[in-house]
């Protein structure tokens, strides 16, 4: 049986002119299986993303083919977990995207100051640098003592690192030099403790955030905010998807509310563009409520 | 019959994309794809330079994008460039490939998957190895490779290890590869 054979060449895989579309056949069956012995449901991922986690796996753990994989995955609980890992890409980065957060600052940082009590969702938070970054600027307005921050995922693992809040040394001075451009006005370095290689940020910014597992797939509405960040989540998800989980925002959204994209992610082409106004384009910021 | 078209440059790129879109007839009609290591602060001036020496639209892909004959579409910079299926174009900010974001081997790849013996795949000048593995992807799944004679590329390190690992259908000096395209879409 191929997939013993543990000697299979990296990179040599079966897959080829001869039977390219089994392997599209093989994915259905395989997602289709997951989604029902394990209730994550991946059949609406962009499919170039998951022939490329699926193929990446294929090589990692040497199977041949998707059907040797979908076999272990069914037999073998623990590897469920790491094909869970393999399909939740969790590359993030603090103040990611400078000029999103120079605009939030300018744009709607002014209208939330209004409001005596502020909600946010921040879906997709991986292990939590997007977090630690709106808390942040959240602070330096002075907006943070009112705000509620629930930040959710769906794969466990990042969640815990998210409450940890510690990160690698090695990654401030990128992070440093984005809060600058970011409009930031102190230092990075000002809200964390470095020990070692790592450093640790302040446990009163997340204070008043809720981390919490939640599906965007499979799960409801989770409250009514104000603001919904969700970057960099709905790029690996297709169309049909976008739609579904872009009205799931929509139904969150308090009128008036913002939501956060991220900078290669539009509501244009899909059934919400007409319910949500621009408030930036470039940086992929609307508001709830049809342009007037 | 060829459906679409990758072409993956690094080092020496701009010239060379340059020299042989320039080189396509007016009309052509085959959806051309393109991963160029390239700085975002470059990519813009570069684009509309081109779309003012070729016959094609020239823009970076948007995410799910439906692409059109006509039309060549690059990867923005830092985002990988990947075929979703017959009609559109999806971006990824996964890890880099081959120390890149985009990668080559990304787009190559994932375009063998969907257009099969449908594509046609150009690999360019570069001083890394990206885009070897996309070569042989595309030819593993029944499609044309042509790779620039690294004699003629200003850096030969990528036409060479693509040339090493996979057997491309055509190893021609960058001066042909406009009119092999040419021969090859017609077909
Ligand atoms: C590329 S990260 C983006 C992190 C951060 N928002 C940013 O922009 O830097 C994508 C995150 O979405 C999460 N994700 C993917 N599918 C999800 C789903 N169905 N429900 C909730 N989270 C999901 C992944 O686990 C991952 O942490």
């Amino acid at each position: 049986m191929l997939s013993e054979n543990n000697d299979l060449p990296v990179n040599d895989l079966v897959y080829g002119a001869d039977n390219g579309d089994l392997f599209d056949l093989e994915i259905e069956l395989l997602l289709d299986a997951v989604n029902r012995a394990y209730g994550y449901d991946f059949r609406n991922y962009s499919k170039a993303h998951l022939k490329r986690r699926i193929m990446h796996r294929l090589k990692m753990s040497s199977l041949a083919t998707v059907t040797d994989l979908q076999k272990k995955l069914l037999w073998e609980k623990n590897f469920y977990r790491t094909f869970l890992q393999d399909l939740s890409i969790n590359v993030t980065e603090m103040f990611r995207d400078p000029s999103f957060y120079k605009v939030l600052r300018e744009k709607v940082i002014p209208v939330l100051s209004t409001y005596a009590h502020i909600k946010v969702w921040l879906a997709g938070c991986s292990t939590g640098e997007e977090v630690y970054s709106l808390a942040i600027l959240l602070k330096e307005e002075g907006l943070l003592p009112r705000t509620r921050i629930y930040a959710t995922d769906f794969n466990k693992n990042v969640l815990e690192t998210a409450k940890q809040g510690i990160y690698k040394k090695q990654d401030m001075e990128l992070y440093e030099s984005n809060y600058n451009k970011s409009g930031g006005e102190s230092n990075l370095s000002d809200y964390y403790t470095a020990k070692y290689g790592s450093v640790m940020f302040d446990k009163s910014l997340a204070k008043n955030v809720v981390f919490a597992d939640h599906n965007l797939v499979t799960d409801g509405v989770f409250a009514e905010v104000n603001m919904v960040f969700c970057r960099n989540v709905l790029i690996y998800f297709d169309k049909i998807l976008q739609n579904k989980v872009l009205n799931l925002f929509s139904d969150s959204l308090t009128n008036n509310g913002f939501l956060c994209l991220g900078t290669k992610e539009s509501i244009r082409f899909t059934q919400l563009e007409n319910s949500f106004s621009v408030i930036d384009k470039k940086n992929k910021i609307y508001k709830k409520g049809a342009v007037k | 019959m060829i459906r679409a078209i990758v072409i993956g440059a690094s080092y020496g790129g701009m010239e060379a994309i340059q020299a042989i879109l320039a080189n396509l007839p007016e009309n052509f009609k085959i959806p051309i794809f393109i991963v160029l290591h390239i700085g975002s602060n470059r990519i813009d001036a570069y684009l509309s330079t081109l779309n003012k020496k070729t016959f094609f639209t020239v823009k970076e892909a948007e995410e799910k994008e439906e692409f059109v004959a006509g039309t060549v579409y690059f990867a923005p910079p830092n985002y990988h460039l990947q075929v979703e299926n017959y009609n559109s174009l999806s971006l990824s900010t996964d890890e880099k490939v081959n120390f890149s974001r985009p990668s080559i081997d990304v787009l190559f790849e994932t375009a063998s998957w969907v257009f099969q013996k449908e594509l046609l795949g150009i690999l360019l000048t570069g001083s890394n190895s990206d885009g070897a593995l996309g070569m042989k992807s595309i030819h593993k799944f029944g499609g044309i490779s042509i790779v620039e004679d690294p004699e003629t590329a200003v850096a030969k390190a990528m036409p060479l290890s693509c040339i090493q690992l996979s057997k491309p259908d055509y190893i021609l000096p960058l001066q042909q590869i406009a009119g092999k395209i040419t021969e090859l879409a017609i077909k």
